[in-house]
């Protein structure tokens, strides 16, 4: 059961009509998952005078609407991450919804004991949008690769994490978390990723969405370019006879275990398919659901528990770390075979 | 007024070595070293507060960043009347609300503390909120000096001058002890004074087991800052004040009182008590 913070709330009707045009639009912007939750967060505070936005220094990818539009409700607090996890709490404590924007990591791991106690322990309205998650980052190096938030982010209690796929999620996903109570991470990403939505989406905090069906194996994937990639690859894999299932975990915590227990009973294999550590994120989610309730192997796909030290492109990363469509593909047929 | 307060910080000191005898153990050391900067906020006439309705929404905030000292807020709240003084014996009791650390769940506490350096953070978004919305409330921070070596306690300060909050004061017990030893040896802090002035706050120092003066000083805080900045109170106290054996020393930072330690602790704040009427 999810609370909602009434002053918000708004028909579901109105927060589609929000997104100025259509998924087409959204794509012809160039918007991001970063653009279109601030867009979100932005339309949010039109209607709820709670609402304050904080960052740490983002530059121009930052919130300059927000700030040109309420500029005494948007705080730049520099760089200082465990100040402004701090201060976004102290500002819901008194009564307002704080968005946090930063990097992920920063904000997961520089202030990780102030998101512990101030943000979970309190249940402050805090919702820490985290970028530069994953490896999108590809030519910045280990220090800014993000491959660490969801395992941090899911083990704080009370926590509700979200994971778009693409950036029409990005809107409903802050939006969900705008009018929602409670502390939030919402994962996005970096740059402009493929679409997978159109504007009949629809989600809710601990749903999912199934998003092809299939009985030979399922494709359980969360979060930005892998839902894409789970579906290229359930193509390529319908090439060679394989049906499918493909299902989009946006909501890894709480997570929808129904939709995991009916993968598993319905396909009796599941591969998982995130842009994120193979220890602790989507893939152990599915594997304890998995384990606890409906025992069927479970093949984790994600980035190595490694460094990435080379220098190559974000796709390069991907294809060395097998999340590419083409990886996908091989890992599910590999699996298929050893299991079915 | 002077007698009543030094009478309320007695009692509040008394609760302290009670607490320290009957319970697993408390941090002694910066809980009588606190007493009179508590015995001013909540007796001085300076926080705005309802102890029938702990989260009315004009009061002021104190947020009590050092929690280790939780004996003393606990003392100070009872007293104040926010939970019957009673229920100070169920203090780290199975089943208490009252944990070693402050928790919010405790009527009054309006943060739970303990992990250092998460309080003035907090107190700065409280105080942005307030006066965004131009409510007259006030945030009132305690700290402790060695909770000074955390970095988000700087983080905090350099954003509150940043953003004008005048609207928050912070109060330093500087007692010159953390766990390990003075602070001066174990990480140096000083020149603590300065460090504030440097970061934009409007600092006054204080004789910090003098109830009087540190009422005074928070009474008139306003007269004390321009406009636009944020203010700090530095109290100078001493490690365990009020008793001869855990005064001025880290050895009773944390620790438990044997019965024999006790009865002479409740002795010594007799003739305290004796010496102030």
């Amino acid at each position: 059961m999810t609370t909602v913070l009434e002053p918000s709330v708004e028909p579901a009707e109105t927060l589609a009509a929000d997104i100025p045009g259509t998924p087409e639009w959204i794509a012809a912007q160039g918007l991001g998952a970063v653009e279109t939750s601030r867009l979100a967060q932005l339309h949010a505070a039109r209607r709820d005078p709670r609402i304050f936005s904080l960052e740490g220094d983002l530059g121009d990818w930052g919130g300059p609407a927000f700030q040109a539009e309420f500029p005494d409700r948007f705080r730049d607090m520099g760089i200082a991450e465990a100040n402004l996890i701090g201060t976004a709490a102290g500002l819901a404590l008194g009564g307002k919804v704080s968005f946090v924007n930063t990097f992920g990591s920063f904000a997961l791991m520089r202030a990780c004991e102030q998101v512990r106690l101030d943000v979970a322990y309190h249940r402050t309205n805090v919702k820490i949008a985290g970028s530069f998650t994953g490896i999108g980052a590809a030519f910045s190096g280990p220090t800014h690769h993000c491959g660490e938030d969801l395992a941090i982010a899911r083990v704080l209690p009370g926590m509700t994490v979200l994971a778009p796929a693409d950036s029409v999620a990005a809107y409903h996903l802050t939006a969900i978390a705008a009018r929602t109570e409670g502390p939030f991470y919402l994962r996005l990403g970096l740059e402009p990723t493929p679409q997978v939505y159109d504007e009949t989406a629809t989600f809710t905090v601990g749903g999912a969405n199934v998003l092809r069906e299939g009985t030979d194996l399922t494709l359980i994937a969360a979060g930005l370019n892998s839902v894409a990639s789970a579906l290229r690859a359930a193509d390529l894999l319908a090439a060679q006879g394989l049906r499918v299932r493909v299902v989009d975990l946006y909501s890894i915590k709480p997570v929808n275990r129904e939709v995991i227990v009916e993968s598993a009973r319905r396909t009796g294999l599941i591969v998982t398919v995130e842009e994120h550590s193979v220890h602790g994120g989507v893939g152990s989610t599915v594997a304890e659901v998995v384990a606890e309730e409906a025992p069927v192997p479970v093949r984790k796909l994600g980035l190595a528990d490694e460094f990435s030290h080379e220098m190559c492109s974000y796709d390069d990363h991907l294809r060395r770390n097998g999340l590419d469509p083409e990886g996908i593909a091989r890992a599910a047929v590999d699996s298929f075979r050893r299991w079915k | 007024m002077t007698d009543q307060l030094t009478d309320i910080a007695l009692r509040i000191r008394k609760h302290i070595v009670a607490l320290a005898a009957d319970s697993p153990g408390a941090h002694v050391g910066g809980s009588m070293s606190a007493t009179e900067i508590l015995t001013s906020l909540y007796f001085g006439g300076v926080l705005n507060v309802d102890p029938a309705n702990p989260g009315w929404k004009e009061r002021d905030y104190l947020i009590f960043s050092k929690g280790h000292s939780s004996a003393a807020l606990y003392a100070a709240l009872a007293e104040k009347g926010f939970f019957p003084v009673e229920e100070l014996k169920t203090y780290k009791q199975p089943g208490s609300r009252l944990p070693g650390h402050p928790s919010k769940t405790v009527p009054g506490v309006e943060l739970s503390t303990g992990s250092l350096g998460h309080g003035l953070p907090v107190a700065v978004g409280l105080a942005m909120g307030m006066k965004h919305d131009g409510d007259p409330n006030r945030v009132f921070v305690v700290l402790g000096d060695g909770e000074c070596q955390e970095g988000s306690i700087w983080e905090a300060a350099m954003a509150a001058a940043h953003y004008g909050l005048d609207n928050l004061v912070a109060i330093v017990d500087r007692n010159g002890f953390q766990e390990d030893g003075p602070t001066e040896d174990v990480m140096a802090i000083e020149p603590f004074a300065d460090k504030w002035r440097a970061f934009g706050w409007a600092v006054i120092g204080v004789d910090g087991h003098d109830v009087n003066s540190v009422t005074e000083a928070l009474r008139h805080i306003d007269h004390w800052r321009a406009a636009g900045r944020p203010a700090v109170l530095i109290a100078r106290t001493s490690k365990g004040h009020g008793l001869s054996f855990t005064s001025n020393t880290h050895t009773w930072h944390y620790g438990k009182f044997t019965a024999e330690q006790r009865a002479q602790a409740m002795e010594e704040l007799e003739l305290e008590a004796v010496a102030a009427s």
